[in-house]
């Protein structure tokens, strides 16, 4: 099956100076999902959002973006940056001209329309605006511009869970009306579960595993019994997170056929244990940040 | 019309809890034959999930023949379930379930244990059952 692509990488690095941000990257994200881009902070993901964007220009490796070169402000791509900046000294509706006058394809009943619903005051200063309504705002001016592609940079860290739960409720309803594809960075995995039907994980500034949340889900495996030997079992698994206790194996192990042995105890796992199992692969190298849990 | 939650820790997969929500509504009578499912926007800005997961639960729904989607009016119930002779049926069952709750107690049973008694059983009596089914055909 051919499927459109949002976005495609090859390779793509970033460096600054001698430290490293993005590492030999190669990626074919899909047109028509809601991608969770996740991993701990410092793993790369505001740069790689930020390069997709045209606001950063790649060290190595190539890039396009919608089928051609990423283009600063261009029009076809909404961008949410990290804390979701407005302008403090400018109204809600001063926000909403100010992206009517700079986007020849705002639609300006949907800004309107979702502010609404918000219980926005359209006099209201920015700088006033709780963090979640100032979420919402910088979500309404990005979605107002109709873009095919919509990149969201840690949009829900910062708000309280009531907060989160609006600002995903919103951006779902519009995804549902739009189709508008969707690439959302965050280290909380559980709304990632939620919303997205395709994961990134990226651990310090590398591609861990990528593909569709429903493929991850079935063909990852957690596996306990007496002592097992990652070696013997067998060909088509791979094993990305062994521990072992002195009686007892506890393994997460990827295979796309089904694991039948009476020996050990298998069950699925679920998505954040699945990346946290990814992240702790990656930090046994050294010392990592750890996900943090969202409870 | 029928509202659907989602429970997170639950390890059911998002659109399988959909597809039993409805089947629940309509064993329950919430559901008859001609009802509206909620719209996918509905849904996905009520309890925030991927609209896939939505359109899954209701494709999977109209694969089992209990909903059809009428394009520009919303999917709708085909059918009804269980119906009056299952629904009358359910009160003397509780009876004797509540019965037999009431002895496990007796016995010193905790829930826990009550549960898994209850599943195990269930699971034994519906795997005997497939497999008489499947020696008959």
């Amino acid at each position: 099956m051919t499927m459109t692509s949002a976005v495609v990488t090859e390779g793509l690095t970033k460096r600054y100076g001698r430290r490293t941000a993005l590492s030999d990257c190669t990626l074919d994200i899909p047109a028509g999902h809601v991608v969770g881009l996740v991993g701990p902070n410092g793993a790369g993901k505001s740069t790689l959002l930020q390069m997709i964007c045209g606001l950063l220009q790649p060290t190595a490796g190539r890039l396009t973006v919608l089928g051609g070169d990423p283009i600063s402000g261009s029009p076809r791509i909404g961008f949410v940056a990290q804390d979701t900046p407005v302008y403090a000294g400018l109204t809600v509706e001063d926000h909403l001209r100010l992206g009517a006058h700079l986007n020849p394809s705002w639609d300006d009943e949907l800004a309107h329309h979702r502010l609404e619903g918000l219980d926005f005051d359209p006099r209201q200063k920015a700088g006033k605006l709780s963090g979640g309504q100032r979420a919402q705002l910088a979500l309404t001016v990005a979605v107002a511009k109709r873009p095919d592609l919509l990149l969201l940079d840690e949009p829900v860290a910062a708000l309280d869970p009531l907060a989160r739960r609006e600002f995903l409720q919103g951006l779902m309803e519009y995804v549902a009306e739009s189709g508008t594809s969707v690439v959302m960075s965050s280290h909380l995995v559980a709304d990632l579960e939620r919303v997205c039907d395709y994961l990134i994980v990226l651990v310090k500034s590398r591609v861990r595993v990528t593909g569709e949340v429903e493929e991850l889900l079935a063909s990852h495996h957690l596996i306990t019994g007496a002592r097992i030997d990652p070696a013997k079992l067998g060909p088509g698994r791979q094993v990305i997170q062994a521990r072992h206790t002195d009686v007892q194996s506890t393994l997460v192990v990827r295979s796309t056929a089904p694991i039948e042995d009476p020996a050990f105890s298998v069950d699925g796992i679920d998505l954040e244990d699945l990346v946290l199992a990814y992240m702790t692969e990656a930090a046994e190298s050294g010392r990592d940040r750890v996900l943090e849990k969202q409870r | 019309m029928i509202e659907f939650h989602l429970d997170a820790r639950s390890g059911v997969a998002p659109y399988m809890q959909l597809i039993r929500q409805v089947r629940h509504a309509m064993r329950l009578g919430l559901l008859k034959e001609g009802d509206r499912l909620p719209t996918v926007k509905d849904v996905v800005a009520r309890v925030a999930i991927n609209p896939n997961t939505v359109l899954k639960a209701y494709r999977e729904l109209e694969y089992e023949g209990l909903v059809k989607p009428r394009p520009g009016l919303g999917t709708f119930v085909t059918r009804t379930l269980g119906g009056e002779s299952e629904l009358a049926a359910h009160e003397p069952l509780r009876r004797d379930l509540d019965g037999w709750l009431a002895k496990a107690r007796d016995a010193g049973l905790g829930d826990e244990s009550i549960e898994a008694l209850f599943a195990d059983t269930f699971r034994q009596f519906s795997e005997e059952r497939a497999g008489r089914a499947g020696r008959r055909g």
